[in-house]
């Protein structure tokens, strides 16, 4: 029980962490984002009464409302309420309502492409280390190349070959924009035509890691006694193949998905932004490129959220699946 | 039978050493070649790679023209002139490959050597000091690694003032956010090795942390070291990349990263101008693919299971390989109809 108290209590810390730089990075920082802020506000009609400055002021710093351990409570005091304030280049919009409408696009994207690279990474690497020397395990070295490649510069490949080219696929956006959002048949086609290139790119550039790590601990998984053991009995490859070496050879690929997910989502981001795609990396990169420092933070926070949460039920998983972890601790 | 006899050879060249290397000071230099990796034609590969586009690097710039010359033929592929073709506004892409990839080295370099100190410090100091200061480096560690860095990055370049976006500006920031995972493999590394005797016995002479530090621990992690500055390097180049691709670049610098970013401002993609944004992106992954592949071999002084490993694998080809024509051979003395190869393998 204390593996899950300490866990649950590290990701309480890294939560409060990214919190706390959220608070420090604006503050710190040259520039005073709450004056372009406003001006950008007044430039959009809206009125700049003296809440909308306090409001902005206690999220971004420079204002005069009390010492900095005062900000500091406000701070989290609106965030409990869940109030990030009121976004400028979507304005009148609340920064929490528009990230809510880009989050279903960026969840089912980066989550389905990177349960597809990890299951598809995973079962190729445990053929890969199962069979040295294959045509497979001659692919390895390869998958370097398609590690060290730019994320966006893949997709830009991509659409280039796939879309411009051969015309298979739209270059741009999420959807048909002739269609309106719902839950039909129509729209869900179009979202899945729009969301493939996307989605390929982050499998292809993802798969490499997996299927490395998964290759190299099955290598080193075989030469176990265990191994040689199950062999030994007469049970069948395939039998010692699936429950006596990829089992014990998958926990560090499992382990390791806390970094993979960072990567992942970093690599998300700027490829969202070449297809133009209506998730939550492109929101950010507009919110960066308008100077909208509300939904930037906004932005940042729920990524920051969305990543901390995962992890931690991969670690409470992994607890699970390893009950040495739980021991050890 | 020739083929015996490399193989006799080898061994008589491996029982021929030891005396050579007992005369005079070999075996210091035996003790350094064990930090060196073994040559193998990956090896090769990957330092051809890195060499080449370094060189392009350093001393392309003094042998291609102006890179920012505008003339009066936008958008042409390639050609005796001008080998990558021009940009939109007439800019030879191969002068502004060059440069830019100068700038990508300098700021991959910059980030490297950063973020290096940063993880040894957190990794080295914190394991080697161990209890509290152990404890809260490797939480810090184990924080910034779960918090996504290009997001944190972005964020950071978006509320720096375009002005004051300098490439040290990046730089430091690449490095603050990517410092944390090689920080916790070193201090693994370290924790294994404080605990060995002869830590131990300079500790009880008196030798001052740093010196234990430094003398005793730090040239047994020398390969982890290396191994870790080589994919600080990637991550930083591809990192910047990525921010200069999306206009958070360092503002007074051209790199691979502003190059694409120019060639999707200038829709090089709706344009079919595939020499314009295919080499950047090319040259990022190639030296990235060098650098990994280099990084696999210094992986074989770390964990030498893994060289065995190689070693084994060749034996047993070189041995299938040479069954296999003495079957050949001994069947053709037989005089029978000789078996299709396909059957061999």
């Amino acid at each position: 029980m204390s593996y899950f108290l300490r866990k649950l209590g590290f990701y309480a810390v890294a939560l409060w962490a990214a919190l706390t730089l959220n608070f420090a990075i604006p503050r710190m920082l040259p520039g005073n984002p709450v004056d372009i802020l406003l001006a950008k506000l007044q430039q959009r009609g809206g009125t700049v009464s003296q809440e909308t400055r306090e409001a902005y002021a206690l999220l971004l710093g420079g204002g005069d409302s009390g010492p900095l351990w005062q900000q500091y409570i406000d701070y989290f005091k609106n965030l409990l309420h869940g109030d990030l304030g009121v976004s400028v280049s979507y304005y009148p919009a609340q920064v929490s309502d528009v990230i809510g409408q880009s989050i279903p696009w960026t969840v089912v994207l980066v989550g389905l492409s990177t349960i597809i690279a990890a299951v598809l990474g995973v079962s190729l690497g445990a053929f890969a280390g199962w069979k040295p020397g294959t045509w497979l395990d001659s692919l390895v070295p390869a998958t370097t190349l398609l590690a060290a490649v730019p994320y966006f510069w893949l997709a830009l490949i991509l659409t280039y070959l796939l879309a411009r080219v051969l015309g298979w696929f739209p270059m741009q956006g999420g959807y048909d924009v002739v269609l309106d959002p719902g839950w039909n048949a129509e729209f869900i086609g179009s979202a899945i035509q729009y969301g493939f290139l996307p989605a390929l790119t982050i499998v292809l550039a993802s798969i490499g890691g997996w299927l490395l790590g998964m290759r190299n601990m099955m290598v080193s998984t075989l030469s176990e006694d265990y191994i040689l053991t199950a062999e030994a009995k007469g049970l069948s490859p395939r039998k010692i193949l699936r429950s006596y070496a990829s089992r014990n050879a998958v926990l560090p690929s499992v382990a390791g998905f806390a970094i993979s997910l960072g990567f992942v989502v970093s690599g998300s981001v700027i490829t969202e932004q070449v297809f133009s795609y209506p998730g939550l990396g492109g929101r950010l990169l507009g919110a960066v490129q308008n100077n909208d420092y509300a939904l930037m933070q906004g932005v940042f926070l729920f990524i920051t959220l969305a990543v901390l949460g995962a992890n931690l039920v991969v670690d409470l998983l992994y607890g699970i699946i390893d009950p040495r972890t739980r021991a050890r601790s | 039978m020739t083929n015996l006899e490399p193989a006799v050879e080898a061994t008589a060249a491996d029982t021929a050493e030891p005396p050579a290397e007992a005369s005079g000071d070999a075996p210091v230099r035996s003790g350094w070649r064990m930090l060196l990796p073994t040559m193998t034609p990956w090896l090769a590969t990957g330092l051809v790679l890195i060499v080449g586009i370094t060189l392009f690097g350093l001393i392309g710039p003094f042998l291609v023209g102006d890179p920012d010359q505008i003339r009066d033929m936008g958008l042409t592929g390639p050609s005796a002139e001008f080998p990558l073709g021009t940009t939109q506004i007439g800019q030879d892409v191969l002068a502004q490959l060059a440069y830019a990839t100068r700038g990508s080295l300098e700021i991959g370099f910059l980030v490297g050597v950063l973020a290096t100190i940063l993880s040894c410090f957190f990794g080295i100091y914190g394991a080697y000091r161990g209890r509290f200061v152990d404890e809260a480096f490797s939480l810090l560690s184990n924080v910034f690694l779960v918090i996504p860095g290009l997001p944190l990055v972005i964020v950071i370049s978006g509320f720096v003032p375009r002005e004051s976006r300098g490439l040290w500006t990046i730089a430091v920031v690449l490095a603050v956010t990517s410092w944390a995972a090689s920080a916790r493999v070193l201090r693994a590394q370290t924790l294994s090795v404080r605990n060995r005797d002869y830590v131990a016995a300079s500790q009880v002479s008196g030798e001052r942390p740093w010196r234990v530090i430094t003398v005793e621990i730090l040239p047994n992690l020398l390969p982890v070291i290396a191994s870790q500055f080589v994919f600080a390097v990637i991550a930083a180049i591809l990192g910047e990349a990525g921010l200069a691709f999306i206009g958070l670049g360092a503002s007074n610098s051209s790199t691979l990263g502003t190059m694409l970013f120019y060639a999707q401002n200038g829709f090089a993609l709706p344009l079919g101008a595939w020499w314009w944004f295919v080499p950047p992106g090319l040259m990022i992954a190639l030296f990235g693919m060098g650098l990994s592949i280099v990084n696999f071999s210094i992986d074989e002084i770390i964990n030498p299971k893994l060289k065995n490993v190689r070693l084994h694998r060749r034996q047993a080809r070189r041995a299938a390989r040479r069954e296999r024509r003495l079957a050949r051979s001994s069947r053709g003395a037989a005089g029978g109809v000789p078996e299709p190869e396909v059957s061999d393998r």
